[in-house]
């Protein structure tokens, strides 16, 4: 087997921070190769170093056995690596065939006209060669984000790379898309490309990659096989101990109704229907999951829950109170508490200090203020206690929240949601990012709430984080609760299914 | 989700607003050393430009370049001390003054001083108007336009209040002042907060509309009686600031006054929980509605205070200075206090003292012109110059080889901390 690609003591400092050090990688052709790390491991680094996007201070990389020199992303693609990006670099008004050829065009006559023909051509038979399956005539705004996903490898095949660089590519994915990916990544490897691919997602590493490289703290940690490790494993040389994947639950012990949501329709920016006749209800001591593909109405129905948009019909009501378009403020005290899907946009005021963000959903009322004035005192003596009690790691309580790492950052809020006098929780993506080490402590922070008799909703792409945590499920597709199906009783390929839209299916495979 | 799509304005204030808030004891040298930096770049450039446009500088390379480089030395030594002379005062005069002991002597030593005092009082309430409204994610352009309508409803208070003692009619005049600049913010801060109309371009609107209608007012029904030109009656004494010591000297308590108020504004801004609703507002406004801030009534209000900020600027310059309503009194001082606001990072204290090097520059200016033949439009190119470098931080960094400092650095170190 020839080894297409070789890293040599790849080592990148930064101020302060040795990102990678001395990291030794080959990748082999026609193989998946995984690369397996915790956010802020030095992935990342790596990768920009591979194209080109970083120098590295020390260190080789050798292309089919020859030094390569690589100072840009179009030194990059001379060399034959490709990366498709976790954000896709895509224009959504122009074609298939115009995004793939964008920066490669290929014209004829004097004018300079461009040939969409040839390029057509081309795209359509990489499309078959590979079971791509992709229209080079259609606009891309109008495809599925994996269609979107596999136009962006079309665009590193059309440039001949057969080294192809995945970064996280199942985080937008639905489970069958995700299987679809794979297949695809299969299909590259059979006919000689060869995959580097980037994910802190365990299973997904064991199901696809032929070989498997661990790096944690910009050191490589191991290297093993799908054959040889297991999970648990994984996940131990990932974080540098022993972690809980699974979580030990007891059955809830379901108390009353304390959300009731009937008939709610709402609308989203652009004034379409986003949300259309949900009903269900939230009871204390249970966690309702709310499972479904990005943008298929949970980020509208969590605002519109939480005061932040208003509603077009409907009822929603908070122990029989109704808070149908009440105040983010009146709902919050009456004991709501929100981890926001967008922690840095919605939760957090980053150039604020820790102090002022532990208080921002109190800071008005005793003992936080009296009278006018804020009491930085109490501010601080709370914050310390908080950062103290939450693990939150910090250089001190003044410290920025924008300065600190995305695990970190959602502890914040975490501390400042859970020490109210709380009766419903809305997790909204409550891991989005965050590494294995964050994911255990949050989740088991989530279960203990619904142990002292929180309603909690689960709002989660992530499939495998509402199978673990929910006892209800509630699966949502195009704006509607296409189903609320009983946790234990469902499988994964159900849920999937109805994510998908396609209830029948579900019910079938359930029979 | 609404507010997803920013605002060129938008970003600009988040960039303005930035340095500032996010500064840690990193990146606490920075912040004081680029101002610092920006100044003496400024003033050499100044220099260049002085020797440039100086015809014996010119003649005198003819002779030969040992004499013009001395020329050119000698012409630009002595544009500075002139300005320093005009904005501090000349250290011969005060130390022969302070031996003498003659009190009168003294403060006329001094009077430069004070006199750069005077000229700095209206920058600190203008510079402080528009550092609120940054502070809130406003940018109030309108400053201009506000305190001419502070100022012609302080002139009217001045004049047309007869028999008040001092420590009412003064404080009364000093409020209509305010009031009358805080409704000129209050409009398009309900407009934006209610239809979203940008306050920058109502702002820029209502400023033309302020100046012309207070001229058209000083030439009705404010006009002086027995004058021709518009202009308004002369305030009374008892609304007019107290000058500290006997004229020509016109050091007046509108100096002390603007001080309190920065003092009030950092209060305001940085202890009490409706400050922290107006910060937290302009540094994420999600956050804020998260958070159940109410968005309409913090851009209401800190439009509305910062225009009132804005009409005391009016105020003070009438009731301390002119003493009558003119149109057109006003050098620009709320244009020069969007560049203010900037060069203090929008912290009060930071204003002040950008306020301080406006007016003592704006001072000298003067003097450097009467007495070493530079003209004034050198300080503002002066000005100019510094407020593109404190502006574009990245120029300053590569003159003096600076190293940036990276949020990500912090990030990566914070990152590496621990999880």
């Amino acid at each position: 087997m020839s080894v297409v690609l070789e890293l040599k003591g790849i080592t990148k400092r930064f101020p302060g921070v040795l990102a990678n050090d001395h990291i030794d990688l080959t990748l082999e052709e026609g193989k998946i190769h995984a690369l397996l790390g915790e956010n802020g491991a030095g992935k990342s680094t790596l990768m920009n170093i591979l194209y080109g996007l970083y120098q590295p201070n020390e260190g080789e990389i050798h292309v089919r056995g020859k030094p390569a020199k690589i100072y840009s992303p179009s030194d990059a693609i001379d060399a034959g690596i490709g990366m498709v990006h976790q954000h896709f670099m895509l224009i959504p008004v122009f074609s298939v065939t115009e995004n793939v050829m964008l920066g490669e065009e290929e014209t004829r006559g004097i004018g300079g006209i461009l040939n969409r023909r040839s390029a057509s051509k081309k795209i359509r038979e990489i499309s078959e060669r590979f079971g791509l399956d992709v229209d080079p005539k259609a606009m891309v705004g109008d495809l599925p984000v994996g269609v979107q996903q596999r136009v962006e490898i079309i665009k590193l095949l059309y440039r001949n790379a057969d080294i192809l660089i995945f970064d996280e590519p199942t985080a937008v994915l639905t489970p069958q898309e995700t299987d679809g990916l794979f297949e695809i990544m299969r299909s590259l490897t059979a006919q000689g490309k060869s995959i580097i691919f980037i994910t802190h997602k365990l299973k997904e590493v064991l199901e696809v990659a032929d070989n498997i490289t661990v790096i944690r703290r910009g050191k490589v940690v191991g290297s093993t096989v799908p054959d040889q490790a297991d999970s648990n494993k994984l996940a131990e040389m990932m974080v540098g101990r022993e972690v809980a994947l699974e979580i030990d639950r007891t059955p809830p012990t379901v108390g009353d109704t304390i959300l009731s949501v009937k008939d709610l329709v709402l609308l989203d920016d652009q004034e379409n229907v986003a949300v259309n006749n949900v009903s269900f209800e939230a009871r204390a001591g249970e966690i309702l999951g709310i499972a479904g593909v990005q943008g298929n109405g949970q980020t509208e129905l969590v605002e519109a829950i939480t005061g932040l948009r208003n509603t077009q019909s409907g009822n929603i009501s908070f122990e029989g109170k109704n808070i149908t378009n009440a105040s983010p403020r009146k709902i919050t005290q009456l004991g709501t508490a929100h981890i926001p899907e967008d922690r840095q946009r919605d939760g957090l005021v980053l150039e604020f200090p820790i102090t002022d963000n532990l208080a921002l959903q109190e800071y008005y009322k005793a003992p936080f203020s009296k009278g006018l004035i804020m009491q930085d005192g109490v501010i601080l003596e709370n914050a310390e206690k908080l950062i103290e009690e939450y693990d939150i790691r910090t250089p001190s309580a003044s410290t920025s929240a924008g300065s600190l790492s995305g695990g970190n950052q959602q502890k914040v809020i975490i501390a400042r949601e859970f020490t109210r006098d709380i009766k419903l929780l809305l997790a909204s993506q409550p891991t989005r990012g965050l590494d294995v080490g964050s994911i255990e402590y949050i989740h088991s922070q989530i279960i203990k709430k619904r142990d002292t008799g929180t309603a909690v909703m689960l709002i989660s792409t992530e499939l495998d984080e509402v199978m673990k945590l929910s006892d209800r499920i509630a699966v949502m597709f195009d704006g509607e609760i296409v189903g609320i199906v009983d946790a234990n009783t469902v499988t994964k390929e159900q849920v999937g299914l109805m994510m998908a839209g396609a209830v029948e299916e579900a019910m079938e495979a359930a029979a | 989700m609404s507010e997803q799509k920013q605002s060129s304005g938008d970003i600009l204030i988040e960039e303005l607003n930035r340095t500032n808030s996010s500064s840690r004891i990193g990146q606490l040298g920075q912040l004081v050393l680029i101002p610092i930096l920006a100044v003496i770049t400024g003033l050499a450039i100044g220099a260049i430009i002085i020797i440039l446009t100086s015809e014996s500088v010119y003649a005198a390379f003819g002779n030969s370049i040992g004499s013009g480089l001395g020329e050119a030395f000698g012409v630009v030594y002595e544009a500075y001390w002139a300005l320093f002379i005009g904005a501090v005062g000349d250290p011969a005069k005060i130390s022969a003054a302070l031996s003498s002991g003659d009190a009168e002597a003294v403060r006329r030593a001094f009077n430069p001083f004070s006199d750069s005092l005077v000229t700095t009082t209206p920058y600190i309430f203008a510079g402080l108007a528009v550092a609120l409204g940054f502070r809130t994610g406003l940018f109030n352009i309108g400053v201009e336009g506000q305190l001419y309508l502070g100022a012609a409803l302080a002139t009217y208070i001045g004049f047309a209040f007869t028999d008040l003692p001092p420590i009412l009619h003064i404080p009364f005049a000093l409020a209509g002042g305010l009031v009358g600049g805080a409704i000129w913010g209050f409009i398009p801060g309900w407009l934006k907060a209610k239809t979203g109309g940008h306050e920058v371009i109502n702002t820029i609107m209502m400023n033309y509309i302020a100046i012309r209608l207070t001229e058209w007012l000083v030439k009705g029904p404010l006009q002086r009686p027995d004058a021709q030109n518009p202009i308004s009656p002369i305030v009374l004494e008892s609304s007019q600031l107290p000058k500290l010591f006997g004229d020509p000297i016109r050091f007046h308590i509108g100096f002390f006054i603007a001080l309190a108020t920065a003092w009030l504004v950092w209060w305001y801004l940085f202890r009490t929980k409706m400050g922290f609703d107006l910060r937290t507002v302009g540094a994420n406004s999600n956050a804020a509605k998260y958070a159940g801030m109410n968005i309409v009534r913090s851009t209401v209000l800190a439009m509305s205070l910062s225009g009132g900020l804005a009409g005391l600027t009016g105020a003070n310059e009438i009731l301390g200075v002119n003493h009558f309503f003119v149109s057109s009194f006003s050098p620009g001082y709320g244009f020069d206090a969007i560049a203010l606001a900037l060069l203090g990072k929008n912290h009060p204290l930071g204003v002040v003292l950008a306020a301080m090097l406006f007016g003592f520059l704006r001072s000298g200016a003067t003097s450097m012109q009467l007495n070493a033949g530079v003209p004034v439009d050198i300080i503002s190119i002066l000005q100019a110059l510094v407020l593109a470098f404190i502006a574009a931080p990245a120029i300053i960094r590569t003159i003096y080889r600076l190293k940036e400092p990276k949020e990500s650095d912090a990030m990566m170190i914070s990152a590496g901390f621990g999880d």
